[in-house]
């Protein structure tokens, strides 16, 4: 952790000046041959990355009223999907979207889509131990939904149906992989374009005044830029699959155990159906993978109520603390409910993809921004993945939105500079205690299990440090 | 005395290798220090207005030296008629050697020019409100489309460029042709501004008869405190103004504040302006400007004081008006002498007394 909040110091810190020299050194490592030159068109915004945050991220302008008059790019290396009828079946890849996020989409009408498609909010959310009787539940006192759980594609779906929507002022070019960056001198130094030139597969040439880098983990904006990126690969793989309940049920609770090996949860589609995503080791995650259906079942069933890797003197500890705790807080303990027990596996849905942490130092520079797993990549353990990348959208659009009313040129570092710290402020806490969660639940030696048994408990009994939590999270 | 040394700075600055160098240190130094005995001398003569008559009277007796430094820095058609004119000119040869040295300076936003990139956040969306406050109706995305704004001693073009990208129809103008050399360069680059806007290396008074009652706005920010005859200034400003324009000045307050903060503190001690860029005696009181522009047939709407924090680098608007404000007049369509004049609807209530007492001195 103290290698983050250094390395977010030196984000923060670093001058604007420091940004723009190694911005030039970035020019001599990534200019492509010079071809003839033609004065390719200029835009004013160029997102580069068409997935979620990236359509997001051009909807949100395109839709925004100060942006009438600007030209906008959506670039995407894939092919436009079509969007025809959904599928009977639920995908496997669905994210939890907090009510922050919910808001972004429907201030440019994208939710009105996704209710119109598919998704389902729940109202709870119960977290609890392997190795002892620790848990906590998360709910809103009013029973107002919590979060929603919604496919990615029918989110895709709905954002492209919103670009479509403003087709004249936001372009999107599928098929289009950009191959290189060229940054611009400091104005005031040079006689030449201020703007930055894009190169693409193509062979054409691009110009835009803001450069938004949305192309993922692996960020090819960002490795352009020359900035640097903390990132390692947990030992761990996340399982995912779309699961049958036994019996219909109001399914509207999101479960997660945290295992030794890792988190399992359980994310409601319907009430027939849910969600699996099982984070563990990669033998295991092999081995998830390839045993035959009915067993699968079994070891999911299992993984949520066996009490194999309960201790006596860890659950001796715990319910002597949770007695203690009924003493002073008689409302600050319920009983722990199971999770539904699941039937069988939608056939072919069960998939793999491999886990890890990853932060920039910066997230812009001199008319480039960093939104999305681009600029931070988390473990699915708390679902905040995709939620932080809308958190950046509205704030960035935040920005640009003011900066537009008041003429600014666009890809001025002031402002990009006040979008930096806000969400670093806000992504680095939350990453923080994210991968803090990850490795406290990675062990079941006694003392740090003694030590979130306890943790967990006393948080529970504390509604305000809860409602703490969940707003931080929701945003 | 001030007169004196000002006549004998002139003929070496001539006299002198021509280009920067000669216009650049020593006089440079000099300056200050004039401006420093300057300002005793005009604190021990304080009584009402009677420091800015002193300041306008010296102008006048060294016009024939600035008329032989403006057709040697001026190479356009009109420096020969001006010549031989006998109007006022609002052009003043010390500031423009000035400026000629940073003139390649605008654009760097961590330069010299920085307070002026970050007045940009304060002065553009208060043009920008009041317009559209007085307007009903306005395009989206482009708020100030359709209106026809021109920019005196537009400089770099700091300020035409955010009111273009709102949609104006831009006019700069400024008289040292390198200034508009650099704002035609930069604004190049971009193909909406370059149709929006116009620069075009002249002052005021060369523009006067082609462009009477033409632009809907005038933006005269930081300028007046640069400009060699204010009264003139404002004359042309009424020719060249549609009725019921509006015009819109920044500038700095007379006040031993903005003298200590203004310029010892701003110029010398943490150097955020480059020194000598500012001459106290040329500061003009809200109160004094009101009164001119009163009597020159403009009707001031609002006087806002500014602050600059800089720590943060940032304007924001304050009640005090003692070093840095903005002005929002609008020409009247009758020319109104100010004992007839009806009292302004709104704002600053403060003002009024002080208007009172400007009108009996004058």
């Amino acid at each position: 952790m103290a290698v983050w909040v250094s390395a977010g110091g030196c984000g923060l810190l670093s001058p604007i000046r420091g940004r723009l020299r190694a911005g030039r050194a970035a020019v001599l490592a990534w200019r492509v041959p010079l071809r003839a030159a033609g004065t390719g068109p200029v835009y004013d915004v160029v997102v580069s990355g068409g997935g979620m945050v990236g359509s997001a991220m051009a909807a949100a302008l395109g839709h925004d009223v100060h942006f009438r008059e600007k030209k906008i790019l959506l670039l995407e290396a894939g092919p436009r999907k079509v969007s025809g009828r959904l599928p009977e079946s639920y995908s496997n890849r669905v994210s939890s979207i907090s009510p922050g996020s919910a808001t972004l989409l429907s201030s440019f009408g994208a939710w009105d889509h996704v209710c119109s498609l598919r998704y389902k909010p729940f109202r709870r959310m119960q977290v609890w131990d392997a190795c002892s009787e620790a848990m906590i539940i998360f709910d809103k006192d009013n029973l107002e939904d919590m979060g929603y759980v919604v496919e990615n594609n029918v989110i895709m779906s709905a954002l492209t149906k919103q670009l479509d929507a403003v087709s004249d002022r936001v372009e999107v070019l599928y098929r289009s992989r950009a191959v290189g960056y060229t940054w611009p001198l400091p104005c005031h130094l040079s006689d030449t374009s201020p703007w930055i030139k894009i190169d693409l597969a193509d062979g054409r040439r691009l110009e835009t005044k803001l450069l938004i880098g949305a192309d993922g983990q692996n960020s090819m904006v960002r490795k352009a830029a020359g900035i640097q990126n903390i990132h390692y690969q947990y030992d761990q793989s996340a399982v995912v699959a779309t699961l049958h309940l036994s019996e219909a049920t109001d399914n509207n609770v999101a479960w997660q155990r945290f295992l030794p090996s890792g988190p399992i949860a359980l994310l409601p589609l319907s009430d027939t159906a849910s969600s699996l995503v099982w984070s563990t080791s990669h033998e295991h995650a092999s081995q998830l993978l390839s045993m035959d259906e009915e067993s699968f079942v079994d070891t999911i069933n299992s993984a949520f109520w066996s009490n194999l890797h309960h201790s006596d003197f860890i659950d001796t500890a715990g319910s002597v603390f949770r007695s203690a705790i009924s003493l002073l807080m008689p409302s600050g303990t319920a009983a722990r409910q199971l999770p539904p027990s699941i039937a069988r596996v939608e056939p072919k849905s069960r998939a793999v993809f491999p886990l890890g942490m990853g932060h920039a130092t910066e997230y812009v520079r001199h008319r480039m921004a960093l939104i999305g797993d681009a600029a931070h990549r988390v473990h699915p353990l708390a679902g905040q993945g995709v939620n932080m990348g809308f958190g950046d959208i509205a704030c960035l659009t935040h920005h640009l939105s003011t900066a537009a009313f008041n003429g600014k040129d666009l890809g001025s570092i002031k402002h990009l500079l006040q979008f930096e710290t806000e969400r670093q402020r806000h992504n680095l806490s939350l990453m923080a205690a994210i991968d803090l969660l990850k490795r406290l639940y990675s062990t079941s030696v006694a003392p740090f299990v003694l030590l979130r048994t306890w943790g967990l408990q006393t948080t529970n009994a504390l509604s305000p440090v809860k409602e703490q939590i969940m707003s931080f999270a929701s945003k | 005395m001030w007169g004196c040394g000002g006549l004998s700075r002139a003929a070496r600055a001539l006299g002198g290798p021509r280009g920067r160098s000669s216009g650049a240190g020593p006089p440079g130094r000099r300056l200050g220090a004039v401006a420093g005995d300057h300002y005793d001398q005009a604190f021990q003569r304080r009584p009402g207005g009677f420091s800015e008559n002193y300041s306008w009277k010296m102008q006048l007796t060294s016009n024939s030296t600035r008329f032989v430094h403006l057709t040697e820095m001026k190479s356009s058609m009109s420096a020969m008629k001006r010549l031989y004119s006998t109007s006022h000119t609002t052009v003043d040869s010390k500031e423009m050697n000035k400026f000629q040295l940073w003139a390649h300076k605008w654009w760097d936003e961590q330069g010299e020019y920085s307070t002026l990139h970050s007045l940009n956040d304060v002065r553009v969306p208060f043009i920008r409100d009041t317009l559209l406050n007085m307007s009903s109706d306005h395009q989206l995305g482009s708020p100030l489309s359709g209106v026809k704004i021109l920019d005196v001693g537009c400089g770099g073009g700091l300020l035409s460029e955010p009111l273009g990208r709102l949609g104006a129809s831009v006019t700069g103008i400024d008289p040292l042709e390198d200034n508009i050399r650099t704002a035609e360069q930069h604004k190049s680059f971009d193909p909406v501004l370059a149709k929006r806007i116009q620069y075009k290396p002249c002052s005021l008074e060369d523009i006067v008869e082609e462009a009477t009652e033409t632009f809907d706005v005038i933006v005269a920010s930081e300028v007046v405190e640069h400009v060699a005859d204010l009264e003139t200034f404002i004359k042309y400003c009424y020719q060249v103004l549609k009725p019921e324009g509006s015009l819109f000045i920044t500038t700095i307050n007379k006040t031993h504040l903005s003298y200590i903060l203004g310029i010892v503190v701003a110029e010398r001690i943490i150097g955020i302006v480059p020194e000598d860029t500012h001459d106290w005696e040329k500061f003009i009181s809200p109160e004094e400007l009101e009164c001119l522009l009163d009597s020159n047939g403009f009707l001031v709407k609002t006087v806002n004081g500014m602050s600059y924090n800089p720590l943060s680098g940032s304007w924001s608007w304050t009640e005090s008006t003692s070093i840095n404000y903005a002005v929002h007049a609008m020409k009247c369509r009758v020319k109104e002498q100010s004992s007839s004049r009806e009292p302004p609807s709104e704002t600053d209530k403060e003002e009024h007394p002080a208007e009172a007492s400007a009108s009996t001195t004058v």
